[in-house]
């Protein structure tokens, strides 16, 4: 049986009067990778955010074995743009109390391939290049689970590809990933289970293939059939 | 025509869908308007000041020869100058002045009658002041004038009566005491007569040695108490103020400015650095990361508070030594003054986060920080019986839940030994500390 790294158990979420998550449960194994797709406004984000422990629950939990970190990369980019890149990895990676803080920013700069803009200051980079640091600094403590916020949403295809190669590394090596994406073949290429949420419930886990199974072309037909099916 | 309808369409409907902004825009200037009108609906008004008159009424006037001087007219001249608030004791003026209800007191002692009369002993009235150089300034420059012009009255009148008995010694004439009357003979007719005398005594007569230097006492006390009439013309203060100072000791009012400036730097620096660095975390969306355990709401303010603190106390530490070198400071209280602009700037700081919880971006920071800014200065400068008793005291509760004023007492005490002390003052800071630092951990909370 495969060992659970991260579970929620009937995550709900308030904001007012507003339901953002209701009653959303599930498990995360070890090295497994699971694709959040939904509609705008689903409640992806506010997922990612509970399990991130970013924000609180309104009621239920989130469950992670003692000692294992959970990385984030938070939708928009959360860095310091007056900083280098250089800079804002060595500062997170403190803050993180990684180990061995150096190696792990070295190691990061190389994965990333921004070695060679690392004295660079944050504020000059692309919305790309940004990113790409963005998701360095949440991948910098190697964490047991990544939560990535539609990690692929500002890069270019070939930037793409190499993020998805990375992610597919650090899966193998047994970090779980949770990712958000409203590119559903990217679901379907990347993911081994699907979560499908649509105004605050969840109403589908399983894995791409099931999903494709609710229409008859292609995974995103199946998907827009499956909500329509589900009354969304 | 049609793009400029249209923008403006947007921009109303904008503000309207910002409710905050548009509250602020319309209260904001209303409330500055409110106290520069408060301010101006008592100017040029006159100072509040208790006033305390003991002379007995059947005292108020005195005689000296012929010559009545009527003191309650030197009363009347300075209230030209002052509102009276009259009072009947002492200590009642004290704690007039005291609790800011006036400005100052003014006290007319029971014997200045006497003293005008005496001439050995110079008459006085008794002004006194709670230490603040601001309401002190305002006293002394309404009063100023006025008495000086008093002054130059009674002068007048003194001269006259002096003139009159200088006359007397040196011409001679009718002199009335106690109700008789006495014929002066007068210098200059004792000098003739002398003269008289020595010239009808035979030239080897003994008395010519004897009464000779007597005649040239008489000429030369004539030819110089006549010129003496000019100096006693020039001696134009019979009354002189006496100040009192009722709570430590008096700030100059160069000196006091010397702690506003400083104050002042230091809550702009600190303001607009704390808010600022802290709504930075929100603006680069890093204080979402921060939060999950990376570092802690307290070490998270703290630090922000500290970096204004240690900045904000630098430059007011460095403003203090550069005017020192051009102002007497007393350099033995340096450490005091890093005392007084590290508390003042503690407090400012965690105002500062406190401000800098509430807003989402560096600008909206700064815009807030300025607008707290001003009218706590304002607020802090007004001088106690300045406004309306009412009016005060909300501008006393004001100023003392902001850091500005009690921080400007803790730099001004450092600095000049104000009252009240720097360890009230510092107090007062920690309490404020405390109570905005629970406000920006609520704050951080959104």
């Amino acid at each position: 049986m495969a060992v659970p790294t991260l579970e929620a158990r009937s995550l709900s979420k308030h904001f007012g009067d507003r339901v953002a998550l209701s009653d959303v449960s599930f498990r995360l194994d070890r090295g497994e990778v699971l694709a959040v797709i939904g509609p705008n406004g689903a409640g992806k984000t506010t997922l990612l955010s509970l399990l991130a422990g970013a924000a609180p629950p309104s009621t239920g939990e989130v469950i992670a074995p003692a000692g294992e970190r959970i990385g984030w990369v938070p939708q928009q980019t959360a860095v310091y743009s007056k900083l280098s890149v250089l800079e804002n990895l060595r500062l997170f990676a403190r803050l993180e109390r990684v180990g061995d803080a150096d190696g792990a920013v070295a190691e990061m700069l190389e994965q990333t391939g921004l070695r060679e803009r690392a004295n660079e200051q944050l504020g000059r980079l692309s919305g790309g290049n940004r990113q790409r640091v963005n998701i360095a600094i949440g991948l910098l403590a190697r964490p047991a689970v990544a939560l990535l916020d539609e990690p692929s949403a500002a890069l270019d295809p070939r930037q793409r590809e190499r993020l998805w190669r990375f992610i597919a590394a650090r899966a193998q090596a047994g970090t779980s990933i949770v990712f958000t994406t409203h590119d559903i073949g990217e679901a379907e290429r990347y993911a081994a289970r699907v979560l499908v949420l649509a105004d605050g419930e969840l109403l589908f886990s399983g894995s791409p293939a099931e999903l494709r199974r609710h229409g008859s072309g292609d995974i995103e037909s199946a998907f827009v059939a499956f909500l329509r099916e589900r009354g969304h | 025509m049609g793009a400029v309808r249209w923008m403006l369409a947007k921009d109303i409907r904008i503000l309207r869908r910002s409710p905050v902004l548009t509250l602020l825009l319309v209260f904001y200037p209303a409330a500055i308007a409110v106290l520069i009108g408060l301010a101006l609906s008592r100017g040029p008004g006159l100072p509040r000041v208790a006033f305390l008159n003991e002379i007995p009424p059947r005292d108020a006037v005195i005689t000296l020869g012929t010559t009545r001087i009527d003191t309650t007219l030197y009363e009347r001249q300075l209230f030209q100058a002052m509102a009276p608030v009259p009072v009947s004791t002492r200590a009642q003026a004290i704690a007039d002045v005291r609790d800011g209800s006036t400005l100052a007191a003014l006290i007319i002692p029971a014997d200045l009658p006497r003293l005008l009369a005496s001439a050995d002993q110079s008459a006085y009235v008794q002004v006194i002041y709670n230490g603040d150089a601001i309401n002190q300034s305002l006293v002394e420059d309404a009063l100023e004038s006025k008495l000086a012009q008093a002054n130059a009255e009674l002068a007048e009148q003194l001269e006259k009566v002096a003139d009159g008995y200088i006359d007397l010694l040196l011409s001679g004439g009718r002199l009335s005491f106690l109700g008789l009357n006495f014929n002066v003979l007068g210098l200059r007719d004792s000098a003739t007569i002398l003269d008289g005398v020595l010239h009808g005594l035979p030239r080897g007569s003994p008395l010519r040695a004897r009464i000779a230097p007597v005649a040239g006492f008489a000429k030369i006390a004539f030819n110089n108490l006549a010129s003496s009439k000019q100096v006693i013309g020039a001696v134009g203060a019979p009354i002189v103020v006496r100040q009192q100072i009722i709570s430590g000791h008096r700030t100059p009012l160069d000196y006091y400015a010397v702690a506003v400036a400083v104050t002042v730097s230091l809550m702009f620096v600190c303001l607009m650095l704390a808010s600022g660095t802290l709504a930075l975390e929100r603006e680069e969306n890093t204080l979402e990361r921060l939060r999950r355990g990376l570092v802690s709401p307290f070490a998270l303010l703290g630090e922000k508070a500290l970096l204004a603190t240690a900045c904000a106390a630098f430059v007011g530490f460095a403003m203090l030594v550069g005017i020192g070198l051009f102002v007497p400071l007393h350099w033995s209280r340096a450490g005091l003054w890093l005392l007084a602009v590290a508390g003042g700037s503690l407090a400012f700081a965690t105002l500062g986060v406190a401000l800098g919880g509430l807003v989402r971006d560096v600008r909206a920071a700064s815009l807030l920080a300025l607008l707290v800014s001003f009218p706590l200065i304002f607020l802090a400068l007004v001088p106690a019986g300045s406004v309306a008793v009412g009016l005060y005291d909300a501008i006393r509760v004001v100023s003392a839940i902001f850091p500005f004023k009690a921080a400007l007492e803790a730099v001004d005490a450092a600095v000049n030994r104000s009252s009240p002390g720097l360890w009230a003052a510092l107090g007062h800071l920690g309490l404020l500390v405390l109570g905005f630092g629970t406000l920006a951990r609520v704050g951080l909370r959104r």
